[in-house]
């Protein structure tokens, strides 16, 4: 299946956050690569190249690719636990790549990890394993007191403070793991596939966690994932990586509503409305024949998503609008939907109503006819 | 059986736990060590040292093939810098001694390799120094295993003990030899037999509760 989505007609929409170039970002990668050496035979393999990256302050920054596509180096180059091959990374200004290890502590204590399998001790409490950072940057036992009875109560689990992780589901190991990573007052939280290990019920309260803390604390917050779900509701902003490199980045409702490399669009494979019915699909022609419907597939975005546009289509231009198939979605808090609707009219008419349709902010493209 | 006989048994039970309390000791206080050095200083670990991990091991693994009855016989001028002389209880200490860190060494390896990586990771992630993960992380997750691993060394040193009769370390196997076989005293033969069974009975399930309770990965409650 090829589509081509009609970029240029979406209405241009305000930016609420923090664009790229938003002065003084969190999170800077300049031309960062990544090769590791293969065996003992010499070779190498790249494991990320030409990586140019920016997270903005207080954003929730998405990083998705499917598995093997570099990802989890990614992360673990912004806490130096992986070195750069070439490039720098900038945390807060400061170059991660030019940090040894002593000096890399302090950074990593500004820097919280929340983990896909929580990486908790099992022989610390609820309390303990909270406690741990601080103990690791030498905190007084009354200051750990005051500091993680707070946390345990913002993720919600102060009764569970001196339970095992061994006796806390999935979703409350979790949440200690976030308050275990909020713990130092990090300026920023990386999160490696956090929820990749949770039903989805669980995902999505732990994102609405993570969306409370970016929004309450003003954490800046870059997750890497390789579930689409997360990055349209959580993030702000979205880079796709594929192959070691970032095919597309921008705000998450423009990358996913613009849709325009392979990757993004396997990625999308499974947001509505993208696959035509089979009942369509298998009595469509390319061609228009005397007598046959166009077949045409209306984009709404954002606030045109609510717009009766395809009833006015009946009204101010007389054309019979029959919905074949669609869905709508929501895509960083953005509606965004896409209908497949079928046309009883002539060239000329549809041409006014695609016409119509962009007037208000609405991209269409002809998919097809159906006798 | 007579007075004599019970105190000799008496006295040969308490040289047994002298010897292992004492080897078991010195042996954990040196081997626990060595065995987080060899779980932590392979290529790419936290104390990578992989030329001095692998003589090390070497090393280790040499200690550890030579029986230990050999060990005991090869050994002796080394014990006699170490205790003075080469023949008696103390004396003896000095090869169980020996015999015991690399077992230990190993078994604390193991269990230390046990913990999972990912909280290496995640401590690494914090900030922390590779001391406070050996004693923060290391250390106390794998306390368990370290526990059984103890209680396994224990119970070995109880039989090794029954050897160093051959350089007159006395003991219960020393004593079961002497009276049980060579004069031929199946009451006392049985009566060490029946109280090394009791100590290792002691000793290990006091080892399994002990992990059990270290052990909070999955109780069930």
């Amino acid at each position: 299946m090829n589509m081509v989505v009609l970029r240029n007609t979406a209405t241009s929409t305000p930016q609420v956050l923090p664009g790229n170039d938003a002065p003084n970002p969190m999170v800077v990668f300049e031309g960062v690569a990544k090769r590791f050496a293969a065996g003992n035979t010499g070779a190498e393999v790249v494991a990320l190249n030409d990586i140019d990256l920016v997270v903005p302050r207080g954003s929730v920054t998405g990083i998705i690719g499917r598995s093997g596509a570099g990802k989890s180096t990614l992360i673990r180059l912004v806490n130096g636990l992986e070195k750069p091959s070439s490039g720098r990374i900038l945390v807060d200004g400061v170059d991660i790549a030019g940090l040894d290890e002593k000096n890399l502590r302090p950074v990593r204590r500004s820097i919280g990890v929340i983990f896909q399998h929580f990486n908790l001790l099992s022989s610390r409490t609820a309390f303990g394993n909270v406690a741990l950072p601080l103990e690791i940057a030498g905190m007084g036992t009354q200051d750990i007191e005051k500091r993680v009875a707070p946390l345990l109560d913002l993720v919600g689990l102060s009764e569970k403070r001196d339970r095992y992780p061994s006796e806390l589901s999935g979703g409350q190991k979790q949440r200690i793991g976030i308050a275990r990573a909020l713990a130092t007052e990090p300026k920023l939280l990386l999160s490696d596939e956090a929820t990749s290990a949770l039903d989805p019920e669980t995902t999505r309260s732990i994102l609405a966690l993570l969306r409370k803390i970016n929004k309450e604390l003003g954490l800046t917050v870059l997750l890497i994932t390789h579930e689409m779900e997360v990055v349209k509701v959580i993030a702000d902003h979205v880079a796709v990586i594929d192959g070691g490199r970032i095919v597309e980045q921008g705000p998450t409702f423009d990358v996913f509503t613009g849709h325009v490399h392979e990757t993004t669009k396997a990625l999308l494979g499974g947001l509505a409305g993208m696959h035509l019915p089979e009942f369509l699909t298998s009595r469509m022609s390319q061609l228009p024949e005397p007598g046959s419907r166009t077949i045409l597939r209306v984009i709404f975005k954002g606030e045109n998503a609510t717009e009766p546009m395809l009833a006015r289509l009946g009204s101010d231009l007389g054309i019979e609008v029959n919905i074949m198939a669609g869905a709508v979605d929501e895509i960083a808090g953005r509606p965004f939907g896409m209908l497949v609707v079928s046309l009883r009219s002539n060239e000329a008419k549809i041409a006014e109503a695609r016409q119509f349709l962009a007037h208000h902010g609405l991209s269409s493209e002809v998919v097809g006819y159906v006798r | 059986m007579s007075a004599d006989i019970i105190a000799l048994i008496v006295k040969a039970t308490g040289q047994t736990l002298y010897m292992v309390a004492v080897a078991g000791l010195i042996g954990s206080l040196l081997g626990i060590p060595l065995g987080v050095f060899l779980a932590t200083s392979g290529r790419g670990e936290l104390f990578a040292a992989p030329w001095v991990n692998k003589v090390f091991g070497a090393v280790i693994n040499a200690a550890r093939s030579t029986p230990f009855i050999i060990l005991v016989v090869a050994i002796i001028p080394f014990t006699r810098l170490v205790a003075g002389t080469s023949i008696g209880t103390t004396a003896a200490i000095v090869p169980l001694t020996i015999a015991t860190i690399p077992f230990v060494a190993r078994l604390v390896e193991t269990a230390i390799r046990e913990v999972d990586p990912g909280l290496t990771e995640a401590a690494r992630a914090m900030g922390a120094s590779p001391m406070q993960i050996v004693f923060k992380v290391l250390l106390a997750e794998a306390r368990p295993g370290i526990t059984s691993a103890l209680t396994l060394t224990i119970v070995s040193l109880i039989g090794y003990a029954a050897m160093v009769g051959a350089i007159g370390g006395g003991g219960l196997g020393d004593l079961g030899i002497r009276y049980g076989y060579q004069r031929f005293m199946p009451d006392v033969m049985a009566v060490v037999v029946v109280v090394l069974i009791v100590l290792v009975q002691l000793v290990q399930s006091a080892g399994d509760r002990l992990a059990r309770q270290f052990d909070k990965r999955s109780r069930p409650r």
